[in-house]
């Protein structure tokens, strides 16, 4: 009979199983042996056995390792200790099959062989190496090239979808934009001197693929500011199904342009009129939904950039947020300058007050927006607006009546008045 | 009084010897501390500094729910059982 008949019904489904991957492993690995019979014994008790470490890395570095070591080591000896290693990914996730074998044989010398391509953060993950083999893996990572990513209270490695290098939708370089910003903040990386962690996510378009809104502090999306190029040829292409939607990927044989496209749009900026497709641009919020279905026939714009959103995370202090807009546009081209001074002064600000374990998101909820945008230097504007108010009262601010004082209106900074 | 950096890294490393075994440091519990009485210095300087004596390995990061500065000791949660 076999040792792990909870496991095994994992394999039964019709996906691909982490099980079986692990008994092919454990076949070369004895620590796998071992991984695979505490986890059984876990299945079976409903108990984790895993304890966390806090003090393991390699020297100069205070991220990148994550430390567990087992509570049962006098049974399964294996998995003693079975840290994880955190490795910053390229961006876009492109590698030469040269580069993921020389990874694979990295771990496969220093570790249990066990990979997970990515973790959330985007970094390869190798998964449980004993502490004695962490610096010289390190090593061998480095002399190829390679690097820790961030973990504990750093910046974490950014991450972004692959933008131009396959996608015709990208409005500005998302893969230079990650490196560039990767290369930049090297010191917070490896060095934990932030509140807590504080990531970056970069999607080239409002579809978002690497689901920046909620799962970065920093979300930079990319987005359009002119109209949305038509191409009314191909929408007749579309009406009379000579075009399949969605580039063929839904099982509809042709579009119905009013039923699908105009009358989903959710600003309701777009009409159809049986033989012209006409969009008031001014009300488009850019969801992508109908150049999704027409790819041939629209596309975004062409003077491109981004938006930029802060303060999405998980539940922690607070419940879970998504990132809301700090900034409608930027234009995102190297050498960044404008993104990095800006990325600056918002983790200064949330340096300097925000509670340990405080994302920047629950610092703005906590101290206010408005204070927030104060120290980010970022005008007030209309797409910052996240829920209209309910709230009747309005605190006014000595900078208020000095800003009225001197004839400007309402708000506090010169060259920022509400006109 | 203006510390030279060889005292200042002495300065912080006496803040996280004191601390030891009683209250976990951050990065910025000693930026923020250092600051306050030194205000010809800036952050960088206390970053710096910090590193010097996490490169020297007389004081290590630790992580604990979030990211601690502190002596090197032995990891108890290694330790059988
Ligand atoms: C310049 C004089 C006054 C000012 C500035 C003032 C201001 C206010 C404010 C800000 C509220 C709260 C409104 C809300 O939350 O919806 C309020 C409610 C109220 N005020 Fe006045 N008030 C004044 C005079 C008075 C006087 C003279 C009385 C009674 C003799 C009074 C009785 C009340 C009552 C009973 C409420 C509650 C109403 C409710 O909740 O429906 N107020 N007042
Ligand atoms: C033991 C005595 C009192 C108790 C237990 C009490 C309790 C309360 C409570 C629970 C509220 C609602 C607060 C909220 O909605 O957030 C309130 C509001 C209010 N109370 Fe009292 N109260 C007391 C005495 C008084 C007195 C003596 C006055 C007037 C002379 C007064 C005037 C008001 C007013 C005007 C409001 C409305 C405030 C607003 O809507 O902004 N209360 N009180
Ligand atoms: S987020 Fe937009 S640009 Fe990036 S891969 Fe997805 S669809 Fe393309
Ligand atoms: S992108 Fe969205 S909001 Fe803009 S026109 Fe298309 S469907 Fe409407």
């Amino acid at each position: 009979m076999s040792k792990t008949p909870l496991l095994d019904q994992l394999e039964s489904g019709p996906w691909p199983s982490f099980v079986t991957d692990l008994k092919r492993m454990a076949a070369k690995k004895p620590q796998v042996k071992d991984l695979l019979a505490q986890l059984e014994r876990s299945y079976q008790e409903k108990i984790t056995h895993w304890k966390h470490g806090g003090i393991v890395g390699v020297l100069g570095y205070g991220s990148g390792i994550i430390g567990r070591y087992s509570d049962l080591a006098e049974t399964f000896p294996g998995v003693e200790h079975f840290h994880t290693m955190r490795i910053n990914q390229p961006s876009g996730w492109f590698y030469t099959t040269k580069a993921l074998r020389g990874l694979c044989d990295i771990w496969d010398k220093h570790g249990s062989g066990l990979l997970n391509m990515h973790g959330a953060t985007g970094d390869i993950i190798f998964l449980g190496t004993r502490t004695e083999n962490l610096e010289p893996c390190f090593a061998e990572l480095t002399a190829n090239g390679w690097d820790l990513g961030g973990s504990g209270s750093t910046f974490r490695s950014p991450s972004c979808c692959l933008g131009p290098a396959r996608c015709e939708w990208a409005c500005y370089d998302t893969m230079e934009a990650c490196y560039v910003l990767t290369q930049e903040m090297q010191f917070d990386m490896h060095r934990p001197s932030y509140p807590y962690k504080y990531k970056l996510k970069f999607s080239g378009c409002p579809n978002d693929c690497v689901a920046a809104v909620a799962r970065a502090d920093l979300s930079i999306i990319g987005v359009w500011k002119d109209d949305i190029r038509i191409d009314q040829a191909a929408v007749k292409a579309y009406a009379g199904g000579e075009l399949k939607p969605r580039g063929g990927a839904t099982p509809y044989a042709k579009l119905d342009i009013k039923a699908d496209v105009t009358d989903l749009c959710p600003t309701h900026c777009m009409s159809y009129d049986g033989k012209k497709l006409a969009i008031d641009n001014r009300n488009c919020n850019h969801c992508m939904h109908c150049i999704n279905l027409m790819p041939q026939a629209l596309r975004p714009g062409t003077e491109t950039g981004a938006t930029l959103l802060l303060g999405s995370h998980a539940p922690i202090l607070e419940g879970a947020q998504l990132s809301w807009v700090i900034q409608p546009f930027i234009v995102m081209e190297s050498p960044y300058d404008e993104f990095k001074e800006l990325n600056v002064r918002i983790t200064e600000w949330w340096a300097e007050h925000g509670k340990n374990r405080e994302r920047i998101g629950e610092l703005i909820l906590r101290l206010g927006m408005r204070e927030f945008l104060e120290a980010a230097e970022l005008p007030p504007a209309p797409q910052q607006v996240r829920i209209p108010r309910a709230n009747p009262f309005f605190f006014w601010q000595q900078s208020d009546f000095d800003a009225e004082a001197k004839g400007r209106k309402y708000y506090t900074r010169e060259g920022f008045d509400v006109e | 009084m203006a510390l030279s950096k060889a005292e200042l890294v002495e300065h912080i490393y006496k803040m996280v010897e004191a601390a030891s075994g009683k209250r976990q440091l951050k990065a910025s519990d000693l930026w923020k501390a250092v600051l306050k009485e030194h205000s010809e210095l800036d952050k960088k300087d206390v970053q710096t500094a910090i590193k010097e004596l996490i490169d020297g390995g007389r004081c290590v990061y630790t992580y604990f729910g979030g990211s601690y500065v502190e002596l090197p000791r032995v990891e108890a949660a290694a330790k059988k059982g």
